[in-house]
């Protein structure tokens, strides 16, 4: 088996886009400053330091979207964990931040799994109630929100010059690869994303194999939560918001299919860094932010036309 | 008597979402101090912008897809409206067409990317929500724009007032009082919705949302129904960002609230009985599913601090309340999930 076909794809091609933006803002740095910043190993290690948090958000994102299913909640999951650290402290603090996820997920999952309800408007549901009891929680006194040590050790200390975020996303990409491709979970997973009746007809235990998927989506979100407080050095209430949808753009770039069922694990770092990368460049040359995120649309949708159309309805 | 209890049976989540509607409104209405018609217009003020965006999601989820460019389409077209609503006279009607074309051509482009592009509506439409909120930046990178007070006062109000203020007709009597959002929804339902329903396309789109395959192989005209599904998607939307123009007065391309728009349109789809993987439904659910959200939120500000529920009237509670209300209501639909002989079945 070469190693083209080995990597497929949609990996390919975003890993070929990546190239491409660091090479235009090069281009563009060169010809206005001479330096060629981009292609610092500070910058970069920043960058990677930087798009962390989205890669692993949107690791637990594609552990739902390829059941075919959808996490809503991930915003106020992440805000809420951190909030709670902050606000408890210490290592109980941490463990209740780790507790929000493994609870919230639980809930999403029995939601869904049990009572059927479509993931799209429970997580919504979910993440409305997350978001209500962080505004009680905040709103009669201004509760503890600067970073605990642990936050700031995971989220912004650097150890020979490697955040620690970056280390943390390595550890959880690892767990989740060899989830999806070496346990019985990770095939039941694919099985249930391209047709939950015949893996249910299997003997698969699918609504198991549903709520596990949305604990280790929740549990990805807080552990985002933790380190990205740790970064921005205090958690808050919207810190979360700007994870959702790059999250679901980042899975979906990396070639996973939204109605589930297929995709590469690597495929979604590569679309966590392409979206980091993309804004990061754009941000440097000095782009207004109306024209990055025209840019930013117009290069989700160029790419998917490259490799992720839909077959034609024909029969 | 069989006809209606198979109408009520067949329309079940409607009926729903009409009898949540009144019983919440009527507790509303129970508790308010001081109710009148200028409630109502106070109200329908609030629903307008959210039922409009509803109505939008509904076209998309009812051909079995999601669309996530409605709160950011309505961004721009308040954006776009700012600028050429803001004449006098006959230039506003002109800036008002050009709003709902504007609406209309980028629900068409999400339609163009979708069937011709071949890309699912929710990623599209990510990606296009992005576009949009990117051209209200342009339009609008700050707050601004000034439309024609008399004309943002006239049409956000009653009959009475809309005479008045141009000197078209006196007090009306009772009939002046009637607030002027219900005869908009009322002129879109007639105008646009019936109309749609009942034409070979509309009945098309409720087919593709059923089964693509089984619409194609009947004959269905499947890009066309799509296109027109999110081309009047686009329009509703856009109706949303003309109603937020005329009622804020100005252009803000804030983008907290498209996103809060948009999730919130899902919501108002699902309580108003619309099926999440299409073919089943219709906007007038949508308007009264955004009705019981809104509704949800006025009980909040008339319960009385001193009653026995008083401590609920917490603004800080509030946001919980609804939460818990949204997830209790989408939940009580799995009763049928206790019911199946067959688990399988679950599983469609």
């Amino acid at each position: 088996m070469s190693l083209v076909s080995k990597i497929d794809k949609p990996i390919l091609i975003g890993l070929g886009f990546i190239v491409l933006i660091l090479a235009v803002g090069t281009v563009y740095t060169l010809s206005t400053q001479g330096t060629a910043v981009f292609l610092s190993p500070n910058y970069l290690m920043q960058q990677l330091h930087v798009g962390a948090f989205l890669g692993i958000t949107a690791a637990g994102m594609m552990m739902v979207i390829l059941l075919g299913h959808i996490d809503l909640s991930v915003p106020w999951t992440l805000a809420a964990g951190a909030m709670l650290a902050t606000a408890i402290g210490g290592p109980l603090g941490a463990l209740t931040c780790i507790g929000v996820g493994l609870t919230v997920g639980l809930v999403n999952g029995l939601g869904v799994a049990f009572l059927r309800v479509p993931s799209m408007i429970f997580t919504l549901g979910v993440n409305t109630v997350l978001l209500g009891l962080m505004v009680m929680l905040t709103g009669g006194h201004a509760p503890q929100s600067a970073a605990t040590d642990l936050m700031l050790f995971l989220g912004r200390d650097r150890t020979l010059g490697i955040p620690h975020s970056v280390i943390v996303w390595a550890l959880v990409s690892l767990t989740l690869v060899f989830v999806l491709t070496r346990t019985p979970l990770g095939r039941y997973m694919y099985a249930i994303g391209n047709q939950e009746a015949a893996a249910y007809l299997s003997g698969v235990r699918t609504r198991l194999v549903i709520v596990a998927a949305f604990v280790m989506c929740s549990l990805c979100a807080v552990i985002a939560g933790l380190a990205l407080g740790g970064y921005s050095a205090r958690a808050y209430q919207a810190m979360g918001d700007a994870y959702l949808l790059p999250s679901i753009a980042a899975v979906v770039l990396g070639g996973t299919n939204i109605l589930g069922g297929q995709g590469r694990y690597a495929g979604t770092v590569v679309g966590a860094l392409i979206i980091v990368l993309l804004q990061s460049v754009l941000s440097v040359m000095q782009m207004e932010e109306a024209f990055r995120q025209v840019i930013y649309g117009a290069v989700i949708i160029g790419m998917l036309l490259i490799y992720s159309r839909g077959r034609i309805v024909n029969a | 008597m069989k006809t209606l209890r198979f109408a009520i049976a067949h329309n079940l989540g409607l009926v729903l979402a009409i009898g949540l509607f009144v019983v919440l409104y009527a507790i509303y209405v129970s508790m308010h101090p001081n109710y009148g018609m200028n409630v109502v217009l106070q109200n329908g003020n609030e629903a307008l912008a959210l039922i409009l965006v509803g109505m939008a999601q509904t076209m998309v989820v009812l051909i079995g897809g999601l669309d996530l460019s409605v709160g950011p389409l309505m961004t721009l077209v308040n954006c776009f409206g700012s600028i050429v609503m803001a004449g006098t006279g006959g230039s506003i009607v002109l800036g008002v067409i050009a709003c709902m074309a504007l609406g209309a051509a980028c629900g068409f482009m999400n339609g163009c990317i979708v069937v011709y592009g071949r890309i699912q509506p929710i990623i599209a439409t990510l990606a296009t929500g992005a576009i949009y909120l990117g051209l209200a930046l342009f339009l609008r990178p700050t707050p601004g724009g000034r439309i024609d007070g008399d004309f943002a006062w006239a049409f956000t109000n009653d009959i009475n007032e809309l005479g008045y203020t141009y000197g078209w007709w006196e007090d009306l009597g009772w009939f002046g009082l009637i607030p002027l959002q219900p005869i908009y929804l009322i002129l879109i339902v007639v105008l646009v919705w019936l109309p749609f329903r009942r034409t070979a396309t509309g009945r098309g789109c409720y087919a593709v949302g059923s089964s693509e395959a089984a619409a194609f192989m009947s004959g269905v005209k499947i890009n066309r129904c799509k296109l027109t599904a999110f081309t009047l998607a686009g329009f509703f939307a856009g109706c949303a960002g003309i109603y937020l123009t005329m009622q804020i007065g100005s252009g803000n391309a804030d983008a907290p609230q498209a996103a809060e728009y948009t999730l919130r349109s899902i919501a108002t789809v699902v309580i108003g009985g619309t099926s999440l993987y299409g073919g089943s439904g219709g906007v007038i659910g949508t308007i009264f599913g955004a009705l019981v959200l809104r509704s949800i939120s006025f009980i909040f500000r008339v319960v009385p601090e001193s009653s026995a529920l008083g401590f609920v009237a917490s603004p800080l509670l509030q946001p919980f309340f609804e939460g818990v209300i949204l997830l209790i209501a989408v939940s009580l639909g799995a009763a049928r999930t206790f019911r199946v002989r067959n688990r399988l079945s679950l599983f469609t």
